[in-house]
């Protein structure tokens, strides 16, 4: 029943009603309402609800369980790596000697809090094999955009300034391109070979003097790792570019291989995915942004050092590709990261990549008599499939995913990479036990029986969720975005 | 390892379904040279009771200070029901709401968030929030220059916060935009400068702050139509929490709105997280970045939400992405939510109210003391300037050896003071008293 209910905020709202408290007034005599010119002040009253503490925390407790996390259950979303995000990082990021710093504090007051941000870094560092890392990004998208702005920037300081064009392989991810658009590169699309790695004999061409450099991520987004990724280095790098690595998949070779040895220059990472900080629905996550040697000096400022005698202050370097946040990026998130580093330790950060590649082989195998594998062979960390094999029943990746939420499973990633037309993209993370996978395996089998047997009820799915199918045409033509513009 | 449900045995028969032998074989195809083969140069793993013990200790390497800083980030009161809420599973472990059958919780929050951003702001529409403050200003900008299509310059008020400005000036760097300040005169805008730099017809739009770096509400009466006259667009960078009680961004006829939500409630967290707030007129919600939230009917008729117009997004023309921000900054969108939720029109007014006593009440006794001196004789809310006759930084390190933070340089002979609804009677007074005494 709970899962019925159905109103907003604005709709518990009774005018005198309140939901806060404040210490009795110290200070009288400062009125603001007469202190403050009238033209300076609202003329309308924000329509806020009023509300008691209680009904705020049933109202959101309520619509907690209309949501599906991780916590919920299995969710095989391919790219974002949703695996368990453990509690003592969320008590570490709320460790009172950490969560009331406020940023302008001299540093001789905030040495604890640098040490971690410092920790972290040198770790992340120590894991992909690179020299130095920022953590100042917010998240993976932020933090391609800041590693591409130390891209030019690097070439700017080298008054190279013709180079403005960036290659993207056909299967990148989506952001990108659109990063690349941002920091005002101008984007070069490489093609896949047939089985999906870049194809070498095409970017060979592409190469000149006017390439800022590469963005790739590997394994690639199909899973497969680009075994010719030596050769793209040494032929990019011979033609004056800088490597980029998309983190986004680093989970799958965590452990076992890194991407400074596979010859990338600036990598970021999502800490999100790979160092098990929750996604909190889409935010905050971190995208640290790390470099080889050589390409300290262009890491966004402020950048945390520590001195010999082991303290640690705050530098900008004026040769700094710029200021991309705030601060030093979401610090709570920080703590998680770090938290999650500490509790694996070394004997453990190298089992996650195979451990999650062992998770994703195991349920493709299962599955590839069901659902079609283009491309043949050990995965990593995930796969992809292009649809059912069976084509001939109508139902389509979409109804799949949308059968999948009334088993009680998020839905993979659909529809990704555009290399398909009916991508079925499953990510299982190495938190899942084999029960688990065995379970899903067999509910993704019932779906495709389903689908030959009884695709109505494929079609028409979901059937068991708080709410069915959406009019999304409607939202988009006629938007209404706020409660004032729903009430009309 | 707990986080590791494989048994050896699951091992085993896992790698035999997959037709492999050795758990080497899951990287057979990656060449020699590139798979690492040594220790990790990391800590040994540490159990809960350990890494507990290990944080409080880097935990008493912070000082805890009574804090009158402000610049941006400001010590506000944190309602102790809002943590329990978002730390419930279902919202802190989804991710995006890419399935909205079973992702109405989040939808439905951002659609409440959205809702009050629009109520304190007076703007049409907003997204699904931003990264922070100082980012959904270089977004801002961005929409300016697209808007304008042909035009790639932006006017900022020198009286903009200098640690959002370094961010716009680095978006702006690589993106291509042309910043150009305008001067200040008094602690405020200097309009006339901004006249001067409107006149060339080539400015897109327009920046400005409210209130602005020194604390001062600014009067920016008749500054939107300046703008609109010569076709660039107004962004006000506003506090949202000051926009319960003052004039809001609509009201001055500004085009887009932006800031930061930490003021609404979200701990200092030493710089983050915070989250950023972008709010716009109804014309530019196509230029408007990041996910939007609308409200629908399923199949059955059922009141739901969804994520909307994603036809703006980079999904389409990607290389044309005039952004790339893919997710917002959802889990503190939903700490201001509820933030806002609970504290209504009336709790805000009175946080704004007990923040003008306090700063007012301390603004005068600083003065009292013949050591600072009003920096601008002009409108405050909960920040002000003074100049100080000693060096800010003797008055910082008296302040230190009484636990508090006391104010922000912003120049080598002023200090920024920021006093919220958190700041006792007596705490002011020691802050006067320690001054005082110097």
């Amino acid at each position: 029943m709970i899962r019925n209910y159905d109103k907003l905020i604005f709709e518990l709202s009774k005018e005198g009603r309140v939901g806060y408290s404040l210490p009795k007034k110290e200070i009288d005599g400062y009125c603001m309402c007469c202190g403050l010119p009238d033209n300076l002040k609202r003329e309308t009253t924000p329509e806020l609800p009023e509300v008691t503490e209680f009904d705020v925390v049933r109202h959101y407790t309520n619509l907690s369980n209309k949501n599906f996390g991780v916590d919920t259950g299995f969710y095989p979303l391919g790219s974002c790596t949703m695996k368990y995000n453990p509690r003592i990082n969320e008590e570490m990021a709320a460790h009172p000697a950490f969560t009331q710093l406020h940023p302008s504090l001299p540093v001789e007051c905030a040495q604890g809090a640098l040490e971690v941000y410092y920790n972290l870094a040198e770790s992340l560092a120590e894991i992909s094999g690179l020299a130095a890392f920022t953590l100042n990004p917010y998240a993976g998208a932020h933090g391609e955009l800041a590693g591409l702005m130390i891209m030019r920037q690097y070439h700017m300081q080298r008054g190279d300034l013709k180079r403005t064009k960036v290659i993207v392989p056909d299967s990148a991810h989506g952001t990108n391109p659109a990063s690349a658009a941002v920091c005002g590169l101008e984007i070069v699309e490489v093609k896949s070979t047939a089985n999906g790695t870049v194809d070498v004999e095409d970017l060979k061409p592409l190469l000149d003097d006017t390439i800022a450099g590469i963005m790739m991520t590997n394994p690639n987004t199909l899973g497969i790792f680009e075994t010719e990724i030596p050769e793209i280095s040494r032929l990019v790098h011979e033609c004056g570019g800088l490597l980029y690595y998309d983190g986004a998949n680093l989970n799958a070779v965590l452990g076992k291989c890194r991407p400074g040895d596979m010859g990338f220059d600036i990598m970021h990472i999502n800490l999100h995915k790979t160092f098990s900080t929750p996604h909190g629905g889409g935010g905050p996550g971190d995208g640290p942004v790390g470099v080889r040697a050589g390409l300290e000096q262009y890491l966004p400022n402020p950048q945390v050092k520590k001195d010999a005698d082991g303290k640690f202050y705050l530098e900008c370097d004026e040769k700094s590709s710029g200021y991309v946040s705030n601060f030093l990026g979401n610090f709570g998130v920080i703590m998680r990261a770090y938290t999650y580093i500490l509790t694996l330790g070394r004997e453990n950060v190298k089992m996650v990549g195979p451990l999650a590649v062992l998770n994703a082989n195991y349920v493709k195998e299962a599955l590839k008599g069901d659902y079609y594998l283009p491309i043949e062979g050990v995965c990593k960390h995930e796969f992809v499939f292009d649809g059912l094999v069976d084509k001939s029943t109508g139902v389509t990746t979409l109804d799949i995913a949308k059968r999948l939420l009334d088993y009680g499973y998020h839905a993979p990633t659909i529809y990704f990479p555009l290399l398909f037309h009916q991508s079925i993209m499953i990510e299982p993370t190495e938190t899942e036990s084999k029960e688990t996978l065995d379970e899903f395996i067999a509910v993704m089998k019932k779906v495709a029986r389903e689908a030959a047997e009884n695709p109505d009820v494929v079609k028409s799915a979901p059937h068991s969720t708080p709410v069915r199918r959406l009019d999304e045409t409607t939202a988009a033509r006629f938007p209404k975005t706020t409660y004032k513009q729903m009430k009309g | 390892m707990k986080y590791f449900p494989h048994t050896q045995e699951d091992i085993e028969q896992m790698l035999a379904a997959a037709g492999l032998k050795s758990m080497d074989d899951l990287y057979a195809e990656i060449p020699e040279q590139l798979l690492f083969n040594r220790e990790f140069a990391l800590p040994e793993a540490m159990s809960e009771i350990e890494i507990r013990k290990f944080m409080d200790a880097l935990g008493k390497k912070n000082s805890q200070l009574v804090c009158f800083a402000g610049a941006g980030v400001e010590d506000h009161y944190s309602p102790s029901i809002i943590n329990p809420i978002i730390s419930r599973g279902e919202f802190l472990t989804a991710y995006t709401p890419y399935q909205p059958e079973i992702s109405q919780g989040t939808l439905q929050y951002i659609f409440e968030y959205q809702s009050m951003i629009c109520e304190l702001t007076g703007m049409d529409v907003t997204n699904a929030s931003m990264y922070d403050g100082c980012t959904a200003t270089a977004e801002a900008v961005m929409m300016c220059v697209a808007a304008a299509k042909k035009r790639n310059k932006v006017l900022v008020s020198a009286t903009m916060n200098p640690k959002v400005k370094r961010v716009v000036e680095t978006y702006s760097k690589y993106n291509g935009v042309v910043i150009e300040t305008v001067a200040e005169k008094d602690g405020v805008t200097d309009l006339a400068d901004l006249q001067n730099k409107l006149a060339g017809d080539d400015v897109a739009g327009v920046l400005l702050a409210q209130p602005n770096f020194y604390g001062i509400v600014e009067d920016y009466s008749g500054v939107a139509a300046m703008c609109h006259e010569k076709k660039a667009l107004m962004v006000m960078n506003a506090n949202p929490s000051t926009l319960a009680v003052l004039k809001t961004p609509a009201e001055w006829g500004a085009d887009i709105a932006c800031g930061d939500g930490q003021s609404l409630g979200i701990p200092m967290n030493y710089g983050g997280p915070y989250v950023g707030y972008l709010a716009c007129t109804n014309s530019l919600v196509r230029k408007l970045p990041g996910r939007i939230v609308g409200s629908t009917t399923d199949v059955d008729g059922k009141r739901a939400f969804v994520l909307t117009l994603q036809a703006r997004e980079q999904h389409i023309r990607r290389e044309k992405a005039n952004s790339n921000i893919c997710s917002n900054q959802s889990l503190m969108a939903l700490y201001v939510t509820i933030y806002m939720s609970l504290m209504g029109h009336k709790g805000l007014k009175e946080v704004n109210k007990r923040s003008y006593a306090g700063a007012h009440y301390l603004a005068e006794k600083l003065v009292a003391t013949g050591k600072c001196s009003m920096a601008f004789d002009k409108p405050f809310l909960n920040e002000f300037a003074v100049k100080t006759s000693v060096c800010p930084k003797t008055i910082q390190a008296a302040l230190l050896e009484k636990g508090i933070l006391g104010g922000v340089r912003i120049a080598d002979d002023m200090l920024l003071f920021c006093v919220t609804e958190q700041r006792t009677k007596a705490e002011i007074d020691l802050l006067v008293e320690t001054i005082q005494n110097i």
